[in-house]
Order: structure tokens, then sequence, then C-alpha cells
């Protein structure tokens, strides 16, 4: 069945979102002086709040709600477990590791982000090693190393932020709980959501037999073991593009895909451009409540996402027979 | 298309199941693999697909090794119906059969006329069109092997493994299904073979593949091996038979 009307209708509903972000802020600006600063910039203060403040941020919001939301389907797949979500697999606590460890020793920006990326990449390589066996992937210990290694990393955290000096906490925090105060530049982020919404895409059929199980998959000509590892690199990636711009905003990975399927969109072919369209557009409007609320005082992100998502989910599995 | 074993070894676990099987599967030809439970008929058919490596053995598909063909060009060669499913499937009847046609997909957006046509062709043969459009979660036990049988119908794979197609199935889907595959492997030149425990319908096989489960094994025509004292001895029960010919039947003793 197709569903190009439903990406249009999303599409539209993620520029709707992003619109709404850049019209409110601690300056108010009309829906007119938006279009005017989007379609002819004029040099002043009202095309500096649009471009240089709030569209990075609300381009860095979509980016990473996007990233989690697409990471979440990719993981689901793999796992073949509807409580995977980008977090399960222990890179996002590698990743909060390197980060906190570094803003701990004073690390300035370059070198907190070098530190996240190096504590990502070692928590990938270490479950991959795990993992990944002859050819092969046991699903089984892939989750366990997982699991475990997340509640490593979560002690060491903890750790940290017991070490850690008063004035340092506070930020450590909102890092832990999502924040997007600091997050500017996405166009990494953006060309890494592109690549892996599209890749998978285009790969939805062999995603598809995928979620009959390993066996089926391969009886139908699927190459499962080069698959499977595809998935948990994509999934990596757009797990760590996303943890580096905002932290850790908790619960769009694992709410975004089930609402979709929860509302009948299953084929991948579909899901996959669906969940990054309502995950980005999401976090979006999450992020945008987070910074109006309670103006001038910024919130985590990470706050409203599971504020916002937990009664709707619960709305769509109540619903459910 | 042929597929061929030699010194096929099957072990599960320190088990021997059958030790230097050798097996062609020639076009035409239906075969039935009967044996107990747990006698490795099931670990047989996984190795002839490649879905598990065997203990030790070759086996080729018209010369060429298994291992060495690209999983998609091996679903357009060989298919395979499993015994059972773990996963259920979100979609609709029609969608389960579609994924049938993963391994000739040619565009990545979208099937073409032909993998369409296929489809309905196979939702037809099982008797699935007015359930088509149904969830695959509301269909019943013996409706959703149909929809199985339909989606390797669909796959239409010149080779077929068949991990025991009629369970579930009401008689006169057991006796549709034999009709369907004795016509494919008959008419267009396919190979087929099935798991069995129905004698009646082990009788319309061409070939029986006899596995004790033991290590020993016995290949043959149906006339040779479907005789009550083999029978007895395979299933460790007595066994009598019934009138001549092709029209011989036979009943464990109670």
């Amino acid at each position: 069945m197709s569903r190009a009307p439903l990406i249009v209708v999303l599409a539209l509903i993620a520029l709707g979102s992003v619109f709404v972000a850049l019209l409110c802020g601690s300056l108010s600006l009309t829906t007119s002086q938006v279009i005017e600063a989007i379609v002819k910039p004029v040099p002043g203060v009202v095309d500096d709040v649009v471009w240089k403040l709030r569209l990075p941020r609300v381009l860095a919001a979509f980016a990473c709600g996007g990233l989690l939301a697409t990471s979440g389907v990719l993981l689901q797949v793999l796992l073949r477990n509807p409580l995977a979500d980008p977090y399960i697999l222990g890179i996002s606590g590698g990743t909060a590791l390197g980060a906190l460890g570094a803003v701990l020793l004073g690390a300035g920006v370059v070198g907190g982000n070098l530190a996240a990326l190096a504590g990502a990449l070692s928590a990938i390589a270490i479950v991959f090693a795990l993992s990944f066996r002859a050819g092969d992937w046991n699903l089984h210990r892939l989750l366990l190393t997982g699991v475990v290694l997340s509640a490593g990393f979560t002690a060491l955290i903890s750790l940290l932020l017991t070490l850690a000096p008063q004035a340092q906490i506070r930020g450590m925090l909102f890092w832990l709980m999502g924040d997007l105060s600091h997050a500017h530049s996405s166009g990494a982020a953006w060309l890494v959501l592109v690549l892996v919404v599209s890749i998978f895409t285009v790969c939805s059929g062999s995603l598809n037999a995928l979620s009959l199980g390993a066996l089926k998959a391969r009886a139908l000509g699927v190459a499962v073991g080069g698959l499977q590892s595809a998935l948990y690199f994509g999934a990596a990636l757009a797990t760590v593009a996303a943890v580096l711009l905002g932290g850790s905003i908790g619960f769009v990975g694992i709410m975004v895909p089930h609402a979709l399927r929860l509302a009948g969109v299953n084929d991948h072919r579909w899901l996959l451009p669906a969940s990054a369209l309502v995950g980005g557009s999401f976090v979006t409007l999450a992020d945008t409540f987070a910074r109006t609320v309670w103006a001038p005082q910024q919130l985590p992100v990470g706050v409203f996402t599971a504020l916002l998502g937990v009664p709707v989910l619960l709305f769509l599995l109540s619903r459910r027979p | 298309m042929k597929l061929r074993a030699e010194k096929l070894t099957l072990e599960i676990g320190k088990r021997v199941l059958c030790r230097d099987l050798a097996l062609e599967m020639a076009p035409g030809e239906l075969w039935g693999v009967l044996g107990c439970n747990g006698s490795g008929k099931t670990t047989l058919l996984h190795s002839l697909a490649g879905l598990t490596a065997p203990a030790a053995g070759r086996i080729t598909i018209d010369e060429r090794p298994l291992a060495g063909i690209a999983r998609r060009e091996l679903g357009r060669k060989l298919g395979i119906l499993l015994q059972r499913e773990d996963q259920e499937f979100w979609g609709s009847v029609r969608e389960y059969v579609m994924l049938g046609r993963y391994p000739h997909a040619r565009s990545l957006f979208g099937w073409q006329a032909d993998d369409e046509a296929a489809v309905e062709q196979a939702v037809a043969a099982f008797d699935l069109t007015a359930l088509a459009t149904q969830a695959y979660v509301t269909l019943s036990g013996g409706e959703r092997q149909r929809a199985r049988l339909a989606q390797l119908w669909a796959q239409n794979p010149p080779l077929m493994l068949l991990d025991e197609p009629l369970q579930h199935l009401d008689l006169r889907h057991q006796l549709q299904t034999l009709e369907l595959l004795r016509a494919a492997t008959r008419a267009s030149g396919a190979a087929a073979a099935l798991v069995l425990h129905d004698l009646a319908f082990a009788a319309r096989c061409d070939r029986i593949l006899m596995l004790y489960g033991d290590g020993r094994h016995a290949a043959g025509t149906a006339g040779e091996l479907l005789q009550a004292g083999r029978l007895a001895e395979l299933y460790g029960c007595r066994i009598r038979s019934f009138g001549e010919g092709a029209d011989t039947h036979f009943i464990p003793v109670i």
C-alpha cells in the first residue's frame, strides 16, 4: 500500500514545526516578519535572530530528532525487540562518559567533542567485538552486551558526577538529559541523517524480510550477516551524530517508531522516512517548549520529549485492542 | 536445475543424524522425506537450502557449490518452506506473499507487473483471494500455512524444499497442495522435496528418502521403499498394508 500521501503530509508538518520554532522565542516575531527574514533577508535584529540564533538551533533539533527516531527503527529491526532504542547498546553511555570526562578535565568545545567521539567509538567497537563472531550476530549476546555496557557507563557517569565540582554539575546534568542550547552547526548530523535514511529506505525490502526473523530472511534471499552489520553501524552512526549534537535526548527513538506502527505504518519503505520526519518535528517542537515555557530560563529538551511523548504513546497503546 | 549432495554428514550437538548421504534432485522429481521426530529431516532441508552448514559434505546446484552462490541469486534458484515462523507479520496477506518476490525485485521502489502477477497467481492458487487484504495475524493456522505456501509459490524457484507443507491444512487443501506440487514438478520441470508424515501422500512422490536418525538412511523409488516392513522399521511401530500397486495404503496397527 502506498503511503506517499502520508509522507507529504508529514513533510508539511515538519515545515510547519520549523516555522513555529522560528516564530517563538524571547523576542516575539510576527509571521510576516519571519517570512520576510527568510525570503529576503535585510540586515537587522530580526534577521540576526532568525538566521543566526533560531535557525541553527531549530535545524540541530530537527536533525537530532530525525536521527534518534531512525536509529530506533533500525535497532528495533536488528534486535527484533520492541524495547530497543538508540541508547540500548551503550553507545550514548560511551559518548556521555567521554563528553563529561572532558568537561571535568576542563577541555574546551573541540576537546569535549573529540572525547565524546572517542567514547562513542570505543563503545561501538567493544559491543561489536563481543557480539559479532565468525560472520554471524548473536542477537541475545548483542542485546545483553549493550545493556551490561550501558550499566557500566552509567556507574562511571555517576562517579564523575559525584567527583565533579558544584559549578559544573548543572551543565553535566543538562547534557545527560539532552540539551540543545549549545547545538549550532548541524551540517554533519544532517549529512548522516540523509545518508542513513536514504540508504535504508532503498534497502527496505530486506528490512521487511528481516522483520520475519533471520532464518526466514535468509530463506527469502537476504544476505543477513551483512545486513545486520549495516544496521548496527547505521544505527550507531545515527546515534553518535545525534548525541554529539544534543546529548542524550530520551524517548524519541522508542516513541516515534512505535507511534507510527500503532498508526498502521509498518512497511519500512514508509516507516523510515516517516520516522525521520516525525522525530524531527517532535524534537523541534519539544525544544521550542523547552526554551519558551520558562523563558528566559532554558530547560533541557529531554524533559519535554518525555513529558510530551508519554501521554501520546499511552493513548495510542490504550486505543489498540 | 539440479541439486546434488555428496557425502553429506549431519550432526546436532554430538549426535550424528545422517552419515555419507548422497542425493540428487533432478528436474521433474518429487521427493518425500520420511523419518521419526528428531531424525534430521529439518536439519537436512536447512543444509540443502544453505541455512546451516553441514558437518561434512558438499552441496551443489548445477555443479556450483552452494556456499559460492550469493544469497539473493540463491533465492531465485531455491526456496524453502520453513516448518515454523516465530515472528508475527505486520501486514496483509498480499503483502506477506509479496515478500516472496524479494529475490526477483529489480526496482528499488515498487514492484513490477510480473511480481504483481506472480503474487496474484499464488494467492489464487491457494484460495486466498478473499483473504488477500486481510491482516496476516487474523488468519487461522491452516490459512497461515496456505499463505506461507503462496509466498513460496510467488518466489517460484525451480528447486523447492518444503518442511511439512501439509501441516494444519484441511483435507481438501492437502490434496490441492500436493496436486500443485505435482503439477509444478511434472509440467514446469521443478524439483521438490517434502517432509511428510502422511504415507498416503508419500505414495504420490516419485522418490523417497528415509532418515533413521542414527546415521543410516535409504533412498529409492516410492515403489521400492514404501513397504510395510521397511516403514515399520523406520517408525518403530507395526504397520499393515492394503491394496496393490499404485493403490497401496498403509495404516498403523492399533
